[in-house]
């Protein structure tokens, strides 16, 4: 027989053999049986098939715990809150937790397995959050590297959300990209469109959602997503609110204000100061123009920090804290109550967060959405 | 023809005055980096010795009875390899099944046993030898052992150069390979009473 022929039988068989002998030992081994997962203290009971891990679990019975590296330990989004003993810290999870996190139980639910009767907290939010089926509607380029695309949902066709809350694009494999990836984008749609959400996504180089969704994904494309989630909304005070923006940060702005005028909360002053470079990575002027005009608290400050020659820029120009922080001496009222709104880099936010708390702004008063 | 040495003669050449680690200097990354934590190290060595035991009995039945009858000694490595990383990974099923404590100590370290070049190359000196299928057995479950005793005593001397004054540029690593070194001499030692080739 050919020699090459009986080279390859030989490895594949063996190899076949001790493939055969791993998933025998695994089912054998890794069968932990029914076990129960207790949520919030008996707010939900779910009986499941032990041995995988708990936030594979969970997405398996449709509660979705967030996870933009999807469930390979390096984001660290997916902490939830053991309240039964499941042993000590994995070393895969000690460098995603601070000592608080630590001594209050919470755990990697991607990097711990469901072997015996676990109860755990999650926020509340979470049991909302689904898998979502849709199809690109449109995409359209909003500035060089923005793009805003408009999703129709099928399966569930319509979704529930508070404006400024985020969901996961789930990224199919693609050329070199052999596993499926999640990553979290704002939504930029108004919750009162139940049926499509909007998402502004900026180009990041080398970024794998990034880069399929400004070269590879087309109109009509059909698109997973995972959500909603995020503790980024509206807070339902009547504090003045200050919202600053950078790059495609700007979504779950867009999305707040749209939101509030819609529901007729136009009693709030709302400040929103959006900070981009040059004119060319200025966007929805136009659109926050108009709500202006029609919406006589809102006032809208776009500021470019380096305007080029040819821009012909009329408007403010500097850094946006620079910015933010002469509009809080000249021209906001000093005496009333304030909540800042942050969404951008998290330099931009940092800095952003110094000037607001040394203008009064406490710090539990800020929220944001940081993205890298 | 497998040579003529004694079961008890091989067992104790294999740990001792032929070991794996200390004469031939195989499986040294992670002997050092495992060796910082006495529990760690004891941990490691019962998986390499269980493995290593076990792998060179398969190896050794996978070459006489499928790689030698068809002629294809030539891909011995690979098959071991193959062999090797299988039971790796079913070792790693059951040591997560049997003893948590254990899974949690090795972490990282114990899928890395499949690349753990002692296992490869006490499966080829097992060939290499001519070793019958018993005196296979005996020198796997041997050099795993000397392996194991090596890693324990170098953590137990680590754990002893911790709390001594070390000069600056030598702490850590340096004072580690000068310590294996020496360990690798007091070794050669025993080397007079008995030599396997």
């Amino acid at each position: 027989m050919n020699p090459v022929l009986v080279a390859s039988l030989i490895i594949g068989g063996l190899s076949g053999v001790l493939s055969a002998l791993i998933v025998l030992v695994d089912s054998l081994v890794n069968n932990y049986g029914e076990v129960n997962i207790d949520i919030n203290n008996g707010k939900k009971q779910l009986k499941v098939n032990g041995g995988a891990p708990l936030l594979i679990t969970l997405s398996e019975q449709g509660i979705f715990i967030p996870s933009a590296c999807g469930g390979r330990g390096s984001c660290g989004a997916c902490k939830v809150k053991v309240l039964s003993d499941i042993g000590p810290i994995l070393p895969t999870e000690a460098p995603l937790l601070d000592t608080e996190e630590i001594k209050q139980n919470i755990r990697l639910s991607c990097q711990v397995k469901v072997k015996s009767d676990i109860s755990i907290e999650i926020p509340e939010e979470l049991f909302i959050a689904k898998k979502f089926e849709g199809v690109v509607e449109s995409i359209k380029n909003l500035t060089y590297d923005i793009k805003e695309v408009k999703i129709k949902l099928i399966e569930p066709p319509e979704v529930e959300f508070k404006a400024g809350q985020y969901m996961q694009l789930v990224i199919p494999p693609y050329e070199k990209i052999n596993e499926y990836t999640q990553r979290a984008y704002s939504i930029s749609s108004s919750p009162s469109q139940k049926s499509y959400v909007e998402f502004l996504i900026r180009l990041v180089p080398g970024g794998i959602a990034t880069t399929y969704v400004h070269n590879y994904l087309k109109e009509n494309d059909k698109i997973e997503l995972v959500g909603p989630f995020g503790e980024f909304y509206m807070r339902d005070t009547d504090a003045d609110m200050i919202c600053v923006a950078g790059g495609s940060g700007l979504a779950p702005i867009k999305s707040i204000v749209t939101d509030m005028y819609e529901r007729n909360i136009t009693h709030r002053n709302v400040w929103l100061f959006f900070g981009a470079r040059s004119l060319k990575d200025l966007y929805y002027v136009d659109f926050f123009k108009d709500m202006e005009k029609k919406w006589d608290r809102f006032h809208f400050i776009p500021a470019l920090s380096e305007p080029q020659p040819e821009d012909n820029w009329e408007g403010e120009v500097g850094l946006i804290t620079d910015v933010l922080d002469k509009y809080f001496k000249a021209k906001m009222d000093q005496n009333t109550s304030k909540e800042g709104y942050l969404c951008g880099s998290p330099g931009m936010i940092n800095a952003c967060i110094k000037v607001m708390t040394t203008n009064g702004i406490p710090e539990d008063k800020i929220y944001y959405d940081k993205f890298a | 023809m497998a040579p003529d040495i004694g079961f008890l003669s091989l067992f104790f050449a294999s740990i001792f005055t032929s070991n794996i680690l200390l004469s031939n200097f195989l499986g040294m990354c992670s002997f050092i980096s495992v060796s910082k934590d006495f529990n760690s190290s004891n941990g490691l060595g019962l998986a390499v010795t269980f493995v290593m035991t076990i792998t060179t009995a398969i190896n050794w039945l996978v070459y006489h009875y499928l790689l030698v009858p068809f002629g294809l000694d030539y891909l011995r490595y690979i098959v071991f390899i193959i062999v090797i990383a299988a039971i790796v990974q079913i070792s790693e099923m059951v040591i997560e099944r049997m003893s948590t404590n254990l899974y949690m100590s090795l972490g990282i370290f114990l899928p890395l046993i499949t690349v753990n070049c002692a296992i490869m190359g006490v499966a080829l000196f097992m060939q290499i030898r001519n070793y019958n299928f018993l005196q296979s057995v005996v020198f796997g479950l041997g050099s795993g052992l000397g392996w194991w005793l090596a890693i324990i005593l170098l953590a137990s001397i680590r754990k002893k150069v911790d709390n001594s004054p070390v000069p600056g540029p030598l702490k850590g690593p340096g004072i580690t390979l000068i310590t294996i070194g020496f360990m690798a001499m007091a070794f050669m030692g025993f080397s007079g009473m008995l030599a396997v080739q």
